[in-house]
């Protein structure tokens, strides 16, 4: 925070250093950052998604020294990449299941902002940063996805590109400028992969600005009240670094199971089929992550409608500090809010469950995927575009306590004053 | 305090785990025309359970006398026979490339290489480096010979399909079944529930058959099971599911060593935490 | 009624009194006397703990660079020597690499077996360079070598040098008839790699 340094150097050396670039008191003042007490576990999906973003992009550097890029040998190259190269079937599931995990933690992350209030002043900045994030993240796990060069790679690859496409008047030529040729081919596969290696970089450099932000503002807290007192807060070291830790090894133990049991699970077989421009399969779904959006697309039948549509659902996240009027943060306390959130969230699931179904078919009751997919996306862009900025108005917040302190005392977790005056026994 | 927040943490590791799964085994295998799939209980199914290796020889002699007629196994050496936990893998031969039986199976396959001196193109017998040579030159001849269906690689079919090892399992059963008059099929089609859409170019290819279990070894099994359509389908997909996932046993017994190790750190860790957060409590 | 967007205050809360400090008993860190004159037990466990796993995650990491299952199975190849005429030098790649084998004249094979060991700066007996056939016996005729200058890896160029054998264009080596260092700057022979004779006329290198 803005607070002023408590780095003393210790040796000349360290002396030395500090007067011509500060960077070890960078560090030093990241972990003495006065941090709210009262963190709960969702806080600690930032330290884990730096975690995901190491392991993506050791693991990817690993698999860039084995893979080819190029559409005769880049499905045999994973293959052999999971046979015969030393540990190569383990740096391939990491990175595959590594995707899955990056998304899963960076929708808890979101999840996280978006009940706490973690969007509202003054971290509107950060916010906007980690959107961007979540949209060059999206555009990364498109483009690996391509490399493999399974049956789901290559019209995974077609349908998105073919996005462009309807772009008015320019559409088709942009399209080709993308592709490098009149469809999918050795020339896409090869800019995509050069681009799947350069953009986890920019998602660093984001992620640095994101916690040069944090550390601006400080973080937000399950209580949206902004600290004032100084017990309020404890340095980041040890306290938040430890659980941090722990909660990162949780995560692992989840990120494991699916590593060394189910690696393949949260891909598509199809994409073990090696692509074939002759021949679509019978479901093209995209992964998991994205088929809230992918349902989003498919629930206007116009082209051009659907892809605005999609495009939208990810823009109005970056204007939200400025749709939702409420003057509390937390939705701890804003009882009509929270059960909008509740049900925002199961449409999430609702849209991603859409996604990966045939949109005629049946849901239930004789309501189809389509509809289905329509009464979400409704309330997707309802939540975000009526309901939030009405209900800021008109909703009357519950009463808050007056610091992190004073919340902490009132809720029986830490000893009443009254118990530390009392005598010992 | 630490019970919530152990609480916590496993409802919020149970619902991230629920909910992958289930979005995982949502995409599993269809039923088609009052077909039952037959759920076999596979060797290598549950945390610990690896591939037979007998199941895997025999799979592998049904593999080359009935589908290497048509099927080739493209991302598959002959020196992989040999690995570890391989089908033919004999502890004596560490290294695969010098164990005879990877050597006599290589020698039966021609190998299409080039005469070094003048360029020509020349038939050999293949050694254990070399990959299983294909069945057709090319696509076009796959497709020509084939009334233009491509038989499709075995090498990754069982992980290429939803639920992959029942899939070939019970397509290689299921040709029994009564046709629907829905599904019709055409001259050089069959019908097979299993198969999406219920048309399938490939004709029933099991039948009972002597010999087909000979195990090419001494030291393996002595007496092999009779060679029953579902055995040799049950055996072939032990081979073809080995062949898709052939570092499962590698896999396994890693991933039993991480957990353990995780779950000691984790152990260690929020114990860690509990005595870092203790000092910020009044001492009385 | 709502606060202009930016205003932190905006969020502050209520309008009650926040407490002080020691009205409320809680403890902050920098009141907490730090004992560390002794390391605990669980903090070490839980520092090696973490270290032991960030070991065991390195070591894939550092293995997976190197050679791969189907780089061993290549290692080698079959060369048939009755195919080099003499006074010939046949070039085949072995393991990304030149394996000369030349098949010597009578006069190359009497200059290379005259040499006085004591000249040489890799003392080498020309048949020490050589592989008995399948009857037990030497072939001379037949030098087979890496064709990779010990220097800095450059392939020397055959016939040439001040010796009648191989010289290495890159920085000037010369070697004997029998692969041998002579002069420049090339610290040892030119490498004899592992093969043997699988028939009278066939090798097998590797």
């Amino acid at each position: 925070m803005s607070g002023h340094s408590t780095y003393e150097p210790k040796w000349a050396a360290a002396r030395w250093m500090d007067q011509r670039l500060p960077i070890v008191r960078m560090g030093a003042d990241f972990m003495t950052m006065p941090t709210p007490r009262n963190l709960n576990y969702w806080w600690t999906f930032g330290g884990i998604l730096m975690l995901c973003l190491i392991v993506q992009i050791a693991s990817g550097v690993i698999l860039g020294m084995h893979y080819v890029a190029h559409v005769d040998y880049a499905f045999d190259s994973v293959q052999r990449i999971r046979r015969d190269v030393p540990y190569g079937w383990l740096m391939q599931s990491t990175h595959a299941v590594g995707a899955s995990m990056f998304f899963l933690a960076v929708y808890m992350h979101i999840f996280r902002a978006l009940y706490y209030g973690s969007y509202k002043a003054p971290r509107e900045v950060l916010w906007i940063l980690g959107c961007l994030i979540y949209l060059v993240m999206m555009a990364t796990a498109f483009l690996g996805y391509t490399l493999p060069w399974g049956q789901m790679s290559f019209w995974g690859a077609t349908v998105i590109t073919g996005f462009f496409g309807a772009v008015p008047v320019v559409g088709e030529s942009l399209q080709q400028w993308l592709l490098g040729g009149y469809a999918v081919d050795n020339a896409t596969l090869n800019r995509f992969y050069s681009l799947h290696y350069l953009l986890p970089f920019v998602i660093a450099a984001l992620s640095g600005l994101h916690i040069w932000a944090l550390h601006v503002t400080g973080s937000n807290n399950p209580i949206g009240v902004s600290d004032k007192v100084k017990t309020d807060t404890l340095p980041f070291h040890p306290y938040f670094t430890v659980k941090d830790m722990l909660a990162v090894t949780v995560f692992l133990m989840i990120f494991a199971f699916f590593l060394f049991y189910l690696p393949d699970a949260l891909g598509h077989a199809d994409n073990l089929i090696k692509a074939d421009p002759l021949k679509t399969p019978p479901h093209i779904v995209p992964e998991w992550y994205f088929l809230p959006f992918y349902a989003i697309l498919r629930a206007v039948p116009d082209k051009l409608a659907g892809i605005l549509l999609m495009v939208g659902a990810i823009a109005v996240l970056f204007v939200l500090p400025w749709l939702d009027t409420s003057r509390v943060r937390s939705m701890r306390f804003r009882p009509i809010a929270r059960w909008f959130f509740f049900i925002f969230i199961f449409m999430c699931f609702i849209l991603g469950w859409c996604g990966a179904e045939t949109p005629d078919d049946n849901a239930f009751l004789g309501l189809s995927f389509y509809r289905l997919s329509q009464i979400a996306t409704i309330y997707y862009f309802g939540y975000f575009l009526v309901i939030l900025p009405i209900l800021g108005l008109v909703e009357n917040p519950e009463e808050r306590p007056a610091s992190i302190t004073q919340s902490i005392l009132d809720h029986g977790d830490k000893p009443k004053p009254e118990a530390v005056q009392a005598p010992a026994e | 305090m630490a019970l919530k927040t152990v609480r916590n943490l496993m409802i919020a590791g149970g619902v991230a785990v629920a909910s992958l799964t289930g979005i995982a085994i949502a995409s599993g295998g269809s039923v088609a025309d009052g077909y039952e799939m037959v759920h076999k209980h596979w060797h290598w199914s549950g945390v610990t359970g690896t591939y037979d290796q007998e199941a895997m020889q025999r799979g592998y002699n049904v593999y080359a006398q009935v589908c290497r007629s048509c099927h080739n196994l493209d991302h598959l050496a002959f020196r992989h026979l040999g690995d570890k936990g391989g089908p033919f893998y004999d502890e004596r031969y560490e290294n695969p490339n010098d164990n005879p039986l990877v050597k006599n199976i290589a020698a039966e396959y021609e190998v299409i290489d080039v005469n070094p001196e003048d360029g020509s193109e020349i038939s050999r017998p293949g050694i254990p480096a070399d990959m299983f040579p294909p069945v057709y030159r090319n696509t076009a001849e796959a497709a020509y010979v084939n009334n233009g269906a491509i038989p499709p690689d075995l090498s990754v079919m069982v992980k290429a399909r939803n639920n992959g090892a029942d899939y070939v399992y019970n397509l290689m059963l299921a040709y029994d079944h009564p046709q629907p008059d829905s599904v019709v099929t055409s001259s050089g089609q069959y019908y097979n529930p299993v198969m999406e859409g219920g048309k399938i170019a490939m004709g029933p290819q099991l039948q009972p058959q002597v010999g087909v279990f000979e195990y090419q070894s001494e030291t393996e099994g002595q007496n092999p099971p009779e060679a029953t359509v579902e055995q040799m389908a049950a055996d072939v997909v032990e081979f073809l599911a080995w062949s898709a996932d052939p570092k499962l046993a590698e896999r396994k017994s890693a991933g039993m060593m991480s957990m353990v190790y995780l779950l000691i750190l984790a152990l260690l860790l929020w114990l860690s935490y509990k005595r870092i957060w203790a000092r910020l409590k009044p001492k009385t | 009624m709502r606060a202009p967007s930016g205003d932190c205050h905006a969020y502050l809360g209520t309008n009650k009194k926040v407490a002080t400090m020691a009205e409320t008993g809680l403890i902050h860190h920098d009141d907490i006397v730090a004992d560390d004159s002794k390391r605990d037990f669980i903090f070490l466990a839980a520092g090696a703990a973490g270290a032991i796993g960030a070991a065991s995650i390195v070591w894939p990491m550092i293995a997976q660079m190197g050679k791969a299952a189907d780089t061993l199975a290549l290692g080698s190849i079959e060369i048939d020597v009755s195919k080099v005429a003499e006074g010939q030098q046949l070039k085949v790649l072995w393991r990304g690499a030149p394996v000369f084998v030349r098949h010597r004249t009578a006069t190359e094979i009497a200059e290379a077996e005259s040499v006085d060991l004591a000249v040489l700066p890799d003392p080498a007996t020309d048949d020490s360079r050589l592989v008995a056939g399948p009857d037990g016996a030497l072939k001379p005729q037949y030098l087979v070598q890496v064709g990779v200058c010990t220097h800095f890896g450059c392939v020397p160029v055959g016939e040439a040098g001040d010796y009648d054998g191989w010289y290495c264009p890159c920085h000037g080596s010369h070697y004997d008839t029998s692969g041998r260092i002579r002069k420049g700057p090339a610290p040892r022979n030119l490498l004899v790699p592992p093969y043997e004779y699988v028939s009278d006329t066939v090798i097998k290198v590797g």
